[in-house]
């Protein structure tokens, strides 16, 4: 108390930022982990008796589907990303300082700009009579207009276009810090480009790798309205589901379960880096 | 290595990245109704914007959300990366922990667990639900700014102040603001913008009484294409590179 009388500001501080966090963060979390576990109703949303069927219900081969199929999508977009990823990010890390900030900018403006606006963007390229099928035509390549829009490909171009940055990042980070004489010392000790990439580059990449896994896997799942723009409005993300599940069917308890695996695949995959960290850390490299 | 090759790899892909955003402005400005051929400049979808009324409301009250979040996850944001930095309190990491949780988890995981809240305690889905949960997604940014400032901060100013009688109020208002008021307005810009251009969790908490412009958006574009869409995405655009501009010279100069 008498620690309370004398410091007013301090506590002043203390008690709104604990108060929203309490109100805003861990009563909505753990609101989503009791409604997983109650009974549907039409009326309340949610009601006793506590049961798991949200959770039995997740195994019902029709959402199993679109888990899978969703898992497939972030996994491809995942994939491409760092495809697309990994060497723009090392041949980023060559470039000179000063570009390299102009460079850096370049790569964040997107992250700054509406992505609906974007994936927009991409629609008028994707169309039928788009930009990239008229082009294609006018050169030749193609005879008549490809169907692009509204298939499962233009969705993961789009989730690609949107999360790109956030695997560069995090990828660039740990180029900028990778060592040159490490890389030298495994030349002089007769290592090939093929052995020292594999052997030196890629353990020591590793943590950037999972890191931009993890901003651009989980995202994907959840990012609903690219296929709403871009897929033709299927449901072909858990994001679409869970949205759908709590604005639509109203069925909270399997929105919130669905919610809580996305939930627990982060957790896991945050686990994944920080054990990738210590191993680098331990190798006292 | 040859030195071209990954020069040209860096040029494609930052080709790939702006070529919608270029296809975007250039046909802003397209007469042309059907939004693929180009029909002669103009500025009529410029002008189909602000004579539809709806739309024009949409931005003013998007403005409004956006200035009032940035401005109280400001403010709570320094206030708690003040905390975090100066005082040692039981729970620190769970406060870090809680901060991290938002940052990390996937946005529609966060939107869920607020409309939870939200109609729990019975609070009228408008302005004030979207105010609290874009504050709430916006504040981990703000603390991370902030806590980055302070870091790189000489601890003996404080000490000083004290020495000279100051209390902590006093202290916090002539020494600490001053040195984190660079770190207060690029956090305050990353907010604005955050909040500008949030779909996910808007589309939860948001009703039908406060009518945002990415919502508004977002049922436009869902079926066709509407060339209005170009028009707004364009002053979205450059909306944004100027408050970023703003954000990096700020940071910059701060440096200096």
């Amino acid at each position: 108390m008498r620690n309370l009388m004398q410091q007013p500001f301090r506590t002043a501080v203390l008690v709104l930022v604990w108060g929203w966090l309490l109100f805003l963060v861990l009563t909505p979390n753990l609101l989503v982990v009791g409604a997983s576990l109650m009974t549907r109703d039409p009326a309340t949303f949610i009601s006793l008796p506590l049961t798991l069927d949200a959770y039995r219900q997740l195994l019902n081969p029709l959402y199993l589907d679109v888990f899978l199929n969703s898992l497939y999508m972030a996994a491809m977009t995942t994939l491409i990303c760092l495809l697309v990823g990994y060497p723009f990010a090392w041949a980023l890390s060559k470039v000179g300082k000063r570009h390299q900030v102009l460079l850096i900018f370049l790569l964040v403006v997107p992250f700054w700009t509406n992505s609906l606006v974007r994936t927009y963007a991409l629609k008028l390229i994707l169309a039928t009579n788009g930009l990239l099928n008229n082009g294609l035509m006018a050169l030749g390549w193609i005879d008549e207009p490809v169907q692009l829009l509204y298939t499962e490909f233009a969705v993961i171009i789009g989730l690609v276009y949107l999360l790109l940055p956030f695997m560069i990042l995090p990828l660039y980070s740990v180029f900028e810090d990778l060592r040159e004489d490490l890389l030298r010392a495994s030349h002089d000790l007769g290592a090939g480009r093929l052995a020292t990439f594999v052997h030196v580059i890629v353990p020591l990449t590793l943590p950037g790798v999972l890191a931009g896994v993890m901003l651009v896997l989980l995202p994907a799942m959840g990012l609903f309205f690219v296929p709403d723009i871009l897929g033709g409005s299927r449901n072909l993300l858990v994001g679409n589901v869970i949205k759908n599940q709590f604005l639509d069917a109203r069925n909270w308890p399997f929105g919130a379960a669905a919610s809580i695996m996305l939930t627990l695949a982060m957790a896991l995959l945050m686990f994944a880096h920080k054990l990738s960290k210590r191993r680098i850390g331990e190798d006292g490299v | 290595m040859n030195r071209w090759l990954p020069r040209t790899y860096l040029t494609l892909v930052y080709l790939l990245l702006y070529i919608p955003i270029a296809v975007l402005v250039v046909f802003s400005f397209n007469d042309s109704r059907t939004g693929y051929e180009w029909g002669g400049l103009s500025l009529r979808w410029y002008e189909a914007l602000f004579n539809n009324r709806a739309m024009v409301r949409a931005m003013w009250n998007s403005l409004w959300l956006a200035l009032s979040a940035a401005t109280v996850s400001t403010l709570i944001g320094a206030l708690t990366a003040l905390a975090l930095h100066r005082y040692r309190f039981r729970g620190k990491n769970v406060l870090n922990g809680m901060l991290f949780v938002v940052m990390m988890s996937p946005e529609i995981v966060l939107a869920i667990s607020l409309l939870a809240v939200f109609l729990l305690v019975g609070l009228q889905l408008g302005y004030v639900s979207l105010l609290l949960a874009h504050v709430t997604f916006c504040l981990p940014f703000v603390v991370i700014t902030v806590m980055a400032r302070l870091s790189g901060f000489d601890e003996r100013l404080p000490e000083a102040a004290r020495d000279l009688g100051a209390n902590d109020f006093t202290m916090t208002r002539t020494v600490l603001i001053p040195v984190i008021m660079p770190a207060l307005l690029a956090g305050w810009l990353l907010g604005f913008t955050l909040s500008l251009d949030d779909v996910v969790v808007s589309t939860f908490v948001s009703g039908p009484s406060y009518e945002i412009l990415p919502l508004r958006i977002y049922s436009m574009v869902r079926v066709g294409l509407k060339p209005e869409v170009n028009a707004l995405g364009t002053l979205l655009l450059a909306f944004s590179l100027v408050m970023l501009i703003l954000s990096q010279w700020i940071l910059l100069r701060s440096k200096r």
